[in-house]
């Protein structure tokens, strides 16, 4: 029998079973087939082995919050990453186009997930190639669950940034690697304000360009799919003492921008 | 004759029907103070065997009217309950209070419509119920079936910071909290025995779920601590614990996710790493600890790397 749990405490049922769980693996199939289409036409997308994985928890501690890594381990130069949540209301979360200061080995983000789904990375080699990671992940609600607990602390707190180091082992050596904190509601538009009772319109991040000195990092074409507070841990080539520039633009047609140094690892 | 025919008719008739139409049974509850009674919920999620009965609630007898305090998990949760409080008196229930929005406290509401009563929650908790409540009852009858998982009522009388529930001289002081367990916290004093009834921001044995704010349930509870109370009603735990003594599990717990989450932050340490690695210490010390501690950190952690 399909266990089913109903989280006694939680109110986000994030690792609930949906009407969607029972949808067949041919069925997710052809929907990766259709947003295939959609995204890349008729050029072809090969298994990816070897250069590019991708990692998820196989059940969702929270819907609205799903970390997610991509490595990109082939020789190839990568010149952009897809991510795609075939299930999510605006399936492809994101698109990072990177620069000649990207160290592409390992890139993490969170994102929403609205039902149990299959999620694809696809890398996009200089030469056009395209390579595909595939990943199952078991949530749901992520999409409606809500937004923030405090509205106004959130939109107190809009676009301010964090940059910090990241303690786990660099993939290579002589790059750096940082995590970028966005603090963004990232309103999907599903969203209900709990005193108004009124849907809160959707206000998410639209773009997020990371450049150092003149060489771009990576720029980040993003949806609703992301999760509130977006946070993106990404490598950098070379180690210089050359800052980062970070600018993001929202929905709303807010822009945020601001400089960081380069953060040192903590003990 | 016709009419003796009949009424054996009608007799034989009651015999049949009586099992489909069997009255809620009463549970047993147990009386913690003087005119409150608490049935305990058990350690378990919601299942079809246990009727989502997790939960603990209860009611006080005033001397004119009664206050049910969460109305239960499910249709028969909430059925029984009210059999129960017919069984220990004949004053007519004024109150219903939904302690916060969770199914388990909340879904036997639609057993007391006839008795027409107030139904209290906070402020929050009808917009929490009109965005997510569709979707517990969805889940719920998933596990029960759709005739026997019940319904929330919605709220007609909404607390924004403090309320009075008279029951006739016996005063309840309603307090609605900031972001603690959940967002929309309802906590009751019964002034008359010094009862706290603490329903979900205290659990005693089974896991704390964390479902509003770290922070703010240690502000909450710092809070509740101070209150003329010796006793406490937990949402989930004993039906009775003494207070604030009861509160030290919890505070512990969470003061450490916060102290060990803040030092996996201050060494550039990501979510993943602290799902896996905050709270093990505790493993052992709760009930459902695998269930509900990776979910728990995840939460904190979310909240406390913008601090």
């Amino acid at each position: 029998m399909r266990r089913i749990v109903l989280i006694a405490g939680l109110a986000a049922l994030a690792t609930i079973g949906s009407v969607r769980a029972e949808e067949s693996d041919a069925e997710r199939q052809a929907r990766w087939q259709d947003l295939r289409h959609a995204v890349f036409g008729d050029r072809r997308v090969e298994e990816g082995a070897g250069i590019i994985t991708l990692d998820a928890p196989d059940r969702a501690l929270d819907a609205a919050l799903v970390p997610v890594t991509i490595d990109l381990v082939g020789p190839a130069k990568v010149k952009a990453v897809y991510l795609m949540i075939d299930e999510n209301p605006s399936p492809l979360a994101g698109t990072f186009h990177f620069g000649p200061a990207a160290d592409t080995r390992e890139l993490r983000t969170r994102v929403r997930v609205d039902a149990y789904t299959l999620m694809h990375a696809v890398a996009e080699t200089e030469d056009g190639g395209l390579f595909v990671a595939e990943k199952f992940v078991k949530a749901a609600g992520g999409c409606s669950a809500p937004s923030t607990k405090d509205q106004k602390l959130a939109l107190e707190r809009l676009g301010q940034m964090k940059l910090k180091p990241v303690a786990e082992a660099s993939p290579s050596p002589d790059a750096d690697r940082v995590q970028l904190l966005i603090s963004h509601p990232n309103f999907n538009g599903m969203q209900m304000d709990q005193l108004t009772r009124n849907y809160t319109p959707a206000r998410y991040i639209q773009d997020v360009r990371v450049t150092r000195g003149d060489a771009l990092v990576f720029e980040l074409e993003a949806d609703i799919s992301l999760s509130e507070d977006p946070a993106i841990t990404f490598g950098l080539t070379g180690k210089t003492p050359v800052p980062l520039t970070v600018e993001v633009h929202d929905s709303a047609n807010a822009t945020f921008k601001q400089s960081f140094e380069i953060p040192t690892k903590g003990t | 004759m016709t009419v003796r025919r009949l009424a054996a008719g009608l007799a034989a008739a009651w015999l049949l029907v009586i099992p489909a139409f069997a009255a809620p049974a009463p549970f047993a509850v147990t009386e913690v103070a003087s005119g409150i009674f608490v049935r305990q919920g058990v350690h378990q999620d919601a299942t079809a065997e246990n009727d989502d009965a997790i939960a603990n609630i209860g009611f006080i007898v005033g001397p004119a009217s009664v206050a049910v305090i969460d109305p239960g998990g499910s249709l028969d949760d909430g059925e029984r309950l009210r059999a129960t409080v017919q069984a220990k008196t004949d004053r007519p229930i004024r109150y219903v209070v939904m302690t916060h929005a969770h199914p388990d406290h909340i879904f036997g509401g639609v057993a007391f419509v006839a008795d027409h009563p107030v139904f209290v929650g906070h402020q929050r908790l009808a917009g929490v119920l009109v965005e997510r409540g569709e979707y517990y009852r969805r889940r719920l009858a998933e596990i029960l079936g759709a005739a026997r998982a019940g319904d929330y009522e919605m709220p007609t009388l909404l607390v924004t910071d403090r309320a009075q529930l008279d029951l006739g001289g016996r005063i309840l002081d309603l307090q609605a909290h900031g972001a603690a367990h959940t967002d929309n916290d309802l906590s009751i004093l019964d002034r008359q025995t010094g009862t706290l009834w603490a329903a979900d921001l205290l659990f005693v044995d089974r896991i704390p779920a964390i479902d509003g704010s770290l922070v703010g349930w240690l502000k909450e509870l710092a809070a509740l601590k101070a209150l003329p109370a010796t006793r406490a009603v937990p949402g989930h735990g004993p039906p009775v614990v003494p207070w604030p003594a009861a509160a030290a599990d919890e505070e512990r717990y969470f003061n450490t996710l916060a102290s060990e989450i803040r030092a996996l932050l201050a060494k550039g340490g990501d979510i993943e790493t602290a799902v896996v690695q905050v709270g093990l210490g505790e493993r052992g010390k709760w009930q459902l600890f695998d269930d509900y501690n990776g979910r728990n950190v995840t939460v904190a952690f979310k909240e406390l790397e913008w601090e």
